[in-house]
């Protein structure tokens, strides 16, 4: 079965089923959301109105037996940003629409009479639109748990929660597990444009087809290569046990943990939600350190983390999120932050964007720093109810920084910082600057080079090289979102040899082709292109690659630096 | 010189979180990290006052020495 384009134009309630076209044969992931996007999208359109777009995308690798490829992409013009947006989560949606044979799936549109809502149910010969009431309101959790009920606890669901509902630019969109639980495509806001279309579901078929692979017996040579060099490496070994929050020391060791709305490089408080510490309170509680997001993870940084009474709290605890709450709210206690996480999940909000509002909001007075039970109040009674400060929060850091007078307002094009401050790990500073997508460190983690010695070694604190490896590993990024693969084969990636050509191996083996490493760089050089052109086109310059002024003026201890790399060696990043 | 010797993960197993520790005048970090029966192939970063070393750098009285072994996240 050829794979197709699901389409959907919401504005007369329509759905067709098209071959896909040649130019779009060889993508996957982020490199056909953009490029959907980038050639269906006029760049200066309203991102919450009709001339949007929604772009629902498996990788080139989705639905097969490989290693960590469960990643299902999402892209629109975003509008947090307004620039273009690509975000990826694992969950099980990726592998059941690669077997239905959905290449994307893309949602145009806007119904007219906005007092409507509606669900969409994917089988492999297209798509149903059904007006929906009864999960309207409601927490992604009973959503799903709905849903559930209603059609068959194996169906797939990607969903939005009241903050998606109510439009807010730090809405996400959730996925679900194997377990029922979520995964969230984060940044940017995208749950605000599926709101847009008045869409609150997309359920998918569950199916025992299989993804036609045109050289089995290569593929699984290939497989076998790749899984081994994912399970090989040390670092994999160290994400099952810690989960993604062992960052917390060894970032705030360096100096370069923002703390207190981006005041300081470290946190007195660091031990206390450190992934030391969440791993024994895991232990301790008879929850799960390891824990798989989607079928097939071979790395399994998840985890299930039980509150004080043994019952289940929260999974997918991830590190930044932990120190958006931890450090830069100054909340020294993991089961605030896990009540945090869980009320997140279930709004269906960016858990990165959020709680750097919060410590905006903090430094504005509205809640005092550290105070977790009364973040988690506002949570619950404010944001998801969509009170006046609800929606100013969960409109992300720099509504919050607007509405209340505050100039220490951590974003990039709107998008707020994460877990690095890029004074003190400057590499980090220029993919906050350049990225295509606003402030985001998985575009090009130069933390790797800068901080972990992967991939080489590089001072932080140097000026020197810093480009050239945020240039790098942003090329690579694009890239890798392509093939539905977790970023976090990067790590083997970068150090093991036989890594990457298995990789390139699977993706010729599934489709018979005879791809090379300079074409798959390549690739993420298009990618980036194809999204930086978008941008251009709706209005950005290279005046927008800039961090907010503070970083240049405040220096932030212990290392006492300040952001000092010039905007002509920001802009020579696109010389490629 | 005094040392304040930090481990991270499971390097903290069956060792300590943070000690203050003497070595002689010289003491190398790797020297420091075999003394505490850590496999130098396992080590992923030191730092000294959060300052990436290498492990043939020499340590002052005095500074803070941090051993962590190959990790990541993000």
């Amino acid at each position: 079965m050829a794979d197709k384009i699901f389409r959907v134009n919401m504005s007369d309630l329509s759905t067709t089923v098209e071959p896909v076209p040649a130019a779009w044969m060889g993508l996957g992931g982020r490199g056909l959301t953009s490029t959907v996007v980038a050639t269906e999208v006029t760049p200066t359109c309203h991102p919450l109105g009709r001339h949007n777009k929604l772009v629902i995308a498996p990788g080139l690798l989705s639905g097969t037996q490989a290693a960590n490829s469960g990643r299902l992409s999402c892209g629109a013009k975003s509008p947090l940003t307004g620039t273009i947006k690509e975000a990826n989560a694992g969950g099980s949606s990726a592998q059941m629409l690669a077997k239905l044979g959905v290449k994307a799936l893309i949602i145009e549109g806007k119904p007219h009479d906005e007092s409507k809502w509606y669900s969409l149910h994917v089988t492999r010969d297209g798509v149903t639109i059904s007006e929906e009431s009864e999960v309207i309101g409601l927490g992604n959790f009973a959503t799903v748990k709905t849903l559930n009920q209603r059609l068959g606890e194996k169906v797939g669901v990607i969903t939005i929660g009241p903050a998606g509902e109510m439009r807010m630019s730090a809405a996400n969109i959730s996925i679900k597990d194997p377990d029922s639980h979520l995964r969230s495509g984060g940044r940017g806001g995208l749950g605000a444009v599926m709101g847009s279309k008045k869409v609150k579901f997309i359920s998918i078929e569950p199916t025992n087809e299989q993804v036609q692979i045109a050289d089995p017996e290569a593929f699984k040579t290939a497989n076998r290569l790749f899984a081994k060099a994912l399970v090989d490496n040390p670092i994999s070994k160290a994400l099952a046990q810690y989960g993604t929050n062992v960052l917390v020391n060894i970032i705030n060791e360096s100096g370069g943990l923002p703390t207190r709305n981006f005041t300081k490089g470290q946190f007195e408080g660091h031990e206390a939600i450190s992934g030391e510490t969440m791993h024994d309170t895991i232990v301790a509680r008879g929850g799960k350190p390891k824990h798989n997001c989607h079928q097939g993870c071979v790395i399994q940084c998840s985890q299930v983390y039980n509150d004080l009474n043994g019952n289940y709290k929260t999974s997918g605890f991830e590190y930044e999120t932990i120190w958006a709450l931890g450090a830069d709210c100054c909340i020294d206690n993991l089961d605030h932050l896990a009540d945090a996480d869980s009320l997140m999940d279930d709004i269906g909000l960016d858990s990165i964007e959020t709680p750097v509002a919060f410590a905006v909001a903090m430094e504005a007075g509205v809640l005092k720093f550290g105070d977790g039970a009364e973040l988690c109040r506002i949570l619950k009674e404010d944001v998801a109810k969509g009170t006046p400060l609800g929606r100013i929060i969960g409109n992300g850091a720099a509504s919050v920084g607007k509405a209340f007078g505050i100039t220490r307002v951590p974003v990039v094009k709107g998008q707020a910082i994460p877990a690095y401050d890029p004074r003190a790990i400057k590499g980090i500073g220029i993919t906050y600057a350049t990225s295509t997508q606003g402030a985001d460190h998985t575009m090009g983690y130069t933390i790797a080079t800068n901080i972990l010695g992967v991939g080489g070694k590089l001072d932080p604190l140097s000026k020197e090289g810093q480009v050239e490896l945020s240039r790098n590993l942003q090329i690579a990024t694009a890239a890798i979102d392509s093939t539905g693969m977790c970023l976090f084969i990067a790590f083997a990636a970068l150090d093991d040899a036989t890594c990457l050509p298995a990789l390139i191996d699977m993706i010729n083996a599934r489709f018979g082709i005879s791809l090379t490493a300079d074409d798959v760089t390549n690739l993420g050089k298009t990618i980036l292109k194809t999204e930086h052109g978008f941008n251009l086109a709706a209005g950005f310059t290279n005046k927008d690659d800039r961090l907010p002024e503070f970083f240049a003026e405040e220096p932030i201890a212990p290392h006492n630096v300040v952001w000092d790399i010039s905007d002509a060696a920001i802009d020579s990043f696109w010389d490629f | 010189m005094r040392i304040t010797v930090k481990l991270f993960a499971y390097f903290r197993d069956n060792r300590f979180k943070q000690r203050e520790m003497e070595f002689p005048a010289g003491t190398r970090v790797e020297d420091i990290i075999l003394s505490l029966g850590i496999n130098l192939e396992e080590v992923g970063v030191t730092m000294i006052n959060s300052r990436h070393c290498e492990l043939f750098q020499v340590p002052n009285d005095h500074d803070q020495l941090a051993i962590f072994p190959a990790i990541g996240g993000g």
